[in-house]
């Protein structure tokens, strides 16, 4: 693609460069620091596990973009750190958990994507995949109820593989009868862990069911930046404007293994080589140069702003005290005074 | 005027919507249909947008009330049976049970568990859950036996900044009456003397309080006498007044409608072994109902739980040690 100087048209209908450039920069700065999670796993420096969102970031990062971080909800999943940081979730919150830190939001007592400040719309994910999109349902209920719900989006992500939960479908079903300002993002990702999209569902496609929910259903070429920012941007806004729960599918390959523990070597070359496969991030940059958005000078700069970041984030999060089983309160109850 | 168990649920329901705004109602058929057992009733015309029906999403009633507790709001769910909050069990065990203990933020959510046998019922619509609920960290399990506490725990299960798994027994619906609430409850977390005595304690909860005052109601007959403890919540569980107890008698049986394997009645034998073994003049006893599925049929029904004669049977046992 040859660089141009004028807006082409998609940006035109996106209408927001600073948007296209901000998405693009998150995207960057997740691939960054997922890249360094990565290195500190094999390391050793990291315990447990450490779950990437490679090849993700376009669709994660432009959902993320898209919300108001000052009134929306955003209940990501385990592949969402560019959608988490696009959404204002400090770095240092990732590297923090990561590391087990106590001064991180979970201080040591849940790790890795496990993460999430309630308080500020950012709700903890448990593993049970498919349980936030009724926990979303539910914090725009109780806007709802007290009558703050004008104007607020509230979203959350999962995969392919989430889709076959009972709570994905109770959680949908129930946003969809109350007719809640939702969007759900759909990662169809080829695989859950190891197991193929057709071991886990029949239907073509899976935006197929969001007819059956009752639910506006969009599909996105997940690769394509730009496209998802105008897919992710057109449901956003719908839901905000009334029209209920936006499911969006976005179609897509997993640039890595279920965890960095894993492989993936039951992925085939052949899909690894497809359009699926394609790098988001790469293509993402050649848009949005191509667009005129930014230069190459930016993307190098962004890169080493990035690098910085991350390391600042690694850094202090690595000196930070570590939870000490002495100190630990041991109380799964707010309330003081309850003996078990 | 009396004052039953159901009406007292009812009541204590009305007086949360009316007293707190943050208090809304969620579940199944308890809208314009006042719920399968009536304890909404009018309540949806009284309230109109704060008692809402649910779809048949278990799952989903619970985290959507995860939700909104976490949004500020202070959310009572009805299952309509208790037997149905199996597919609200992650919901309440893995997300509401540890949400405190991994972000600081407490989820203040009342489950209702319409629970316990009733004749008729069967396998699915009998079982009792407090002991699957009460193993999980995080989840206040409150059991109560007395209109009063149907009533007092309910509105305290509510004002508690932590998730509560209510346990009202079926069987004590409309049978169970009360001339007024009892305007000086107890805390929840403390235990009650149903019936003082001296020579054996037994110690339960919910609907089998009334069997066991039953059961020391014929014994004292021969001139026994029974102390029953009633733990009104199971978790947390009042250890001090069941020690107490055992230190006055130094005869434990510890009862339930639950299934026999693991349990309440388990914990509270294996606690006062640990905690008490010096005060027992003779080895703890247990009974609970038979380890099979409840039966349908009220004839299988009646043999399958504890009843004041089974109860009696065993406290003689228990007895003669």
């Amino acid at each position: 693609m040859e660089p141009s100087s004028a807006p082409g048209p998609i940006v035109s209908i996106i209408g927001d460069t600073d948007l296209i450039r901000r998405t693009l920069r998150v995207m960057i700065i997740s691939r960054t620091l997922e890249s360094k999670l990565s290195s500190l796993y094999k390391a050793g420096k990291i315990v447990g596990g450490v779950y990437l969102g490679t090849g993700q970031e376009a669709f994660s990062a432009s959902l993320g973009c898209c919300l108001d971080q000052n009134k929306d909800i955003f209940a990501p999943l385990i592949r969402d750190q560019a959608g988490r940081t696009a959404f204002g979730e400090p770095l240092i919150e990732a590297t923090r958990t990561y590391l087990g830190s106590v001064l991180g939001p979970m201080r040591g007592r849940d790790g890795n994507i496990h993460r999430g400040r309630p308080a500020e719309r950012r709700p903890a994910m448990i593993s049970h995949l498919g349980t936030s999109v009724s926990v979303v349902a539910g914090m725009l209920m109780a806007r709802r109820i007290k009558g703050e719900l004008a104007g607020v989006v509230g979203a959350t992500c999962v995969g392919d593989g989430a889709t076959s939960t009972g709570s994905f479908h109770e959680g949908l079903n129930l946003a969809a009868v109350e007719k809640l300002p939702m969007v759900v993002l759909v990662a169809d990702n080829q695989f859950a862990y190891s197991t193929p999209r057709e071991r886990q569902f029949a239907c073509e496609n899976l935006v197929d069911r969001a007819q059956g929910y009752g639910v506006t259903g969009r599909e996105v070429d997940a690769t394509n930046l730009l496209e998802c920012l105008r897919v992710v941007q057109e449901a956003v806004e719908s839901a905000r404007s009334g029209d209920g729960p936006q499911m969006v599918v976005g179609k897509l390959l997993r640039l890595c293994g279920h965890g960095e523990h894993d492989d993936a070597s039951y992925v085939v070359p052949d899909l690894k080589n497809s359009k699926l496969g394609r790098d988001c991030l790469e293509i993402g940059i050649q848009q949005v140069m191509a667009e005129g958005a930014v230069s190459v000078d930016e993307i190098e700069l962004w890169k080493k702003e990035a690098a910085e970041e991350v390391q600042e984030a690694v850094a202090n999060a690595q000196t930070d005290p570590r939870p000490d089983p002495y100190r630990d309160d041991w109380q799964a109850f707010s309330s003081k005074g309850i003996n078990s | 005027m009396s004052v039953t168990y159901i009406d007292a649920i009812h009541q204590a329901q009305k007086e949360l919507l009316s007293e707190r705004e943050e208090v809304f109602l969620y579940g199944q058929d308890i809208g314009g249909f006042g719920g399968a057992f009536k304890a909404t009733k009018g309540l949806q015309e009284e309230f109109p947008g704060r008692v809402m029906d649910s779809p048949i999403s278990e799952d989903a009633m619970v985290g959507m009330a995860i939700g909104a507790a976490i949004s500020g709001m202070r959310p009572i769910v009805e299952m309509q049976f208790a037997d149905f909050s199996s597919i609200a069990f992650n919901q309440i065990a893995n997300h509401a049970g540890t949400h405190y203990y991994r972000t600081g933020v407490p989820v203040p959510i009342t489950v209702r568990m319409p629970c316990g046998g009733t004749p008729g019922s069967g396998p699915f619509h009998s079982q009792m859950v407090e002991t699957l609920y009460a193993h999980y960290p995080g989840i206040i399990v409150a059991t109560p036996a007395t209109v009063s506490d149907a009533y007092h725990l309910l509105k305290e299960s509510v004002a508690i900044d932590d998730p509560v798994v209510f346990c009202e027994h079926k069987f004590l619906y409309r049978w169970l009456k009360t001339p007024e609430i009892d305007p000086e409850p107890l805390p929840l977390g403390i235990a009650r003397i149903a019936r003082p005595g001296k020579h054996a304690t037994v110690v339960t909860y919910s609907a089998m309080v009334h069997e066991a005052v039953r059961a020391a109601d014929r014994l004292a007959k021969e001139g026994w006498e029974i102390e029953v403890v009633d733990l009104r919540s199971v978790k947390p569980l009042d250890m001090d007044t069941v020690i107490a107890s055992v230190a006055r008698t130094g005869r434990l049986l510890a009862l339930g409608e639950a299934f026999p394997w693991g349990g309440v009645t388990a914990e509270l034998v294996s606690r006062v072994v640990a905690d008490g073994f010096h005060l027992l003049d003779a080895p703890p006893l247990r009974l609970n109902a038979k380890d099979t599925p409840i039966p349908y049929h009220p004839n299988l029904w009646a043999a399958h739980r504890p009843t004041p004669e089974s109860i009696v049977e065993k406290l003689r046992e228990l007895l003669n040690l």
